[in-house]
């Protein structure tokens, strides 16, 4: 194991009344790796991915980011500092065009966004970007539409690009492939796979065809709390998890 | 970009049109009077945008605007009291005993409001929904009262101020001169919030309305620009109140009471939310519908709840969506 992770979840911790959404969960992400999180409906995964953001205030544990205890930063200090989340049910800013909600993606990578005068809309620094960021991701011909009267799979798509506008350092991904069509699908698993080795990334993913194309290590989470860890051989090879989880027949 | 004739083109030319020539239609009509109403129109037109900025743009429902309102007017009245009676401003360092000139008066007023803007906004903005709009009507019901247990400055029946401001180089007695130069404050608030919905600031305001949550997880603190913008917003209600109390001559706790704030969400509201004309629209109608059916019953209201029903069910931009149809992006 190598001793400088990206992210150190420590012992955290987080209740909704008498149900225990995270208990004691520890694990680490290397850098530069994709790590699946997978477990059972329920296992507390979207939770963890919450506490990390920020969005979700833990009872009790730690969460190291590259070398920072980050756990008590709000929201917006743990994206600044690289560590981007997108969500199962897409978010986005519905009313705004497609490349409306790329730029103010970049604009939240700014120092600061207190200009009160020129337009943002003829910003030839923020709309360049923003449109090949979109031209990149497959919606070129989308610029001008809302958000809300996008396809699903595009939503997603945008969704996607939003958090890698920011040029995070690590992403959460819940379900980025969550209700897209097999050929859109296929588009995301590729764009993941090559941010392999310059973005450290977190994802949870129910299809385990995928986890286990493209997880360097994947995590087994149940009742909030890690089962197993390991390569997708290690895993795929654990009884408890094949009895648990993977639906063993025997 | 050539300037298509579209009809928000000929609604925004026809409505400048009257703008401009308002007065001379008022006198040819032999209705001077009716100048002096259109200012008040006016001036609760300049509130209504202002509100709109954080309500219609920002998503933030303020209850509380009156307020501001009543702080940018009770600014000129007390400072104008002061320099009748020669004594000192209190709370302020040296004796310093006002000023009628509007120069002094109305940055003072906007100022003011700004403060308070920013202190009510600093603690409001903490809560969300429905505690958001309950702690602006709070704060706003504190200051109504409080001006209400001020004898000095007239306590519940209010202050009259006997005049209005002293403007090197204009008449504002003049009802024309007053009336244009309300008319070319309202105008040029448009132009300055046009220009603020739609920079990097305003962007991050509408976004704001859209999808908070998301903002943050994008690595915007959105409750600093929230702040600004509400600061923003109550100091153009301050400079409203301002204009309120020269057009009066009289400042009193009612401008402050929650039926004004009310009032001006309701212009909001009828003109068309998260549009910088439709506002205009909205105290120009709400006005107008007060001012003829107040003539007939004095249940004026009981017509004028039907109406903003109907309003917000089915035409969401209001009178002026309906008029100027929907535009690409909002200005």
């Amino acid at each position: 194991m190598t001793t400088d992770p990206i992210l150190d979840v420590r012992s955290l911790c987080k209740s909704f009344g008498s149900l225990r959404a995270s208990d004691d969960l520890s694990f680490t992400v290397e850098r530069g790796e994709i790590h699946a999180l997978i477990g059972p409906n329920g296992a507390g995964k979207t939770t963890a991915i919450g506490q990390l953001s920020g969005e979700i205030q833990s009872d009790s544990g730690h969460v190291v980011f590259d070398g920072r205890d980050i756990s008590t930063f709000k929201t917006f200090r743990r994206a600044r500092l690289g560590l981007q989340r997108s969500y199962q049910v897409t978010s986005l800013f519905p009313d705004f065009s497609a490349i409306d909600n790329l730029s103010i993606a970049l604009q939240a990578h700014e120092p600061h966004n207190f200009r009160f005068w020129k337009p943002a809309r003829k910003d030839a620094m923020l709309r360049d970007r923003a449109r090949d960021a979109l031209v990149r991701s497959g919606l070129g011909d989308k610029l001008e539409t809302p958000a809300k009267n996008l396809a699903h799979g595009e939503q997603r798509q945008l969704e996607l690009s939003m958090a890698l506008a920011t040029e995070p350092t690590m992403l959460l991904l819940d379900e980025p492939m969550a209700g897209m069509g097999r050929n859109e699908g296929q588009q995301v698993m590729e764009l993941i796979r090559g941010l392999r080795g310059e973005v450290s990334i977190l994802l949870v993913e129910h299809d385990m065809d995928i986890v286990f194309a493209l997880a360097d290590t994947v995590t087994v989470l149940v009742k909030g709390s890690v089962m197993a860890s390991g390569t997708p051989d290690e895993i795929r090879a654990n009884p408890d998890v094949r009895r648990a989880y993977l639906g063993d027949e025997d | 970009m050539k300037p298509r004739l579209t009809r928000r083109l000929i609604v925004h030319a026809i409505g400048l049109l009257v703008l401009a020539v308002f007065p001379y239609l008022a006198e040819m009509a032999g209705e001077p009077y009716f100048t002096t109403i259109a200012s008040r129109v006016l001036i609760y037109a300049i509130a209504a945008v202002s509100l709109d900025l954080i309500l219609g743009f920002g998503g933030m429902v303020s209850f509380g605007h009156g307020a501001f309102f009543g702080i940018g007017g009770f600014a000129v009245g007390i400072l104008t009291h002061h320099a009748l009676e020669s004594s000192a401003v209190p709370f302020l360092p040296g004796d310093w005993t006002g000023s009628t000139l509007a120069l002094v008066q109305f940055p003072v007023a906007i100022a003011a409001a700004g403060l308070a803007g920013l202190v009510i906004g600093a603690l409001s903005l903490r809560t969300r929904g429905v505690y958001f709009i309950m702690i602006t009507l709070a704060f706003a019901q504190m200051l109504y009262y409080l001006m209400i247990s001020l004898p000095t400055y007239g306590g519940e029946d209010g202050l009259n101020l006997w005049q209005r401001s002293d403007m090197p180089g204009l008449d504002l007695y003049d009802d024309v001169t007053f009336y244009y130069l309300v008319a070319g404050i309202l105008l040029a608030l448009v132009y300055l919030c046009s220009r603020i919905v739609n920079s990097r600031f305003g962007m991050v305001l509408q976004a704001c309305r859209q999808n908070e949550q998301r903002l943050e997880a994008l690595g915007i603190p959105t409750y600093r620009y929230k702040l600004a913008a509400f600061t923003l917003s109550a100091m153009g209600a301050g400079l409203a109140g301002a204009l309120i109390a020269n057009h009066n001559e009289f400042v009193g706790p009612g401008m402050m009471h929650w039926t004004r704030s009310g009032e001006l969400m309701i212009m909001v509201i009828l003109g068309g939310m998260g549009t910088l004309i439709g506002p205009i629209f909205g105290a120009v109608t709400l006005l107008f519908i007060e001012e003829i059916l107040a003539q007939y019953t004095e249940h004026w209201m009981v017509i004028l709840g039907p109406v903003l029903i109907f309003v917000v069910l089915f035409a969401k931009r209001g009178v002026y969506g309906w008029l100027a149809g929907r535009g690409k992006h909002d200005d």
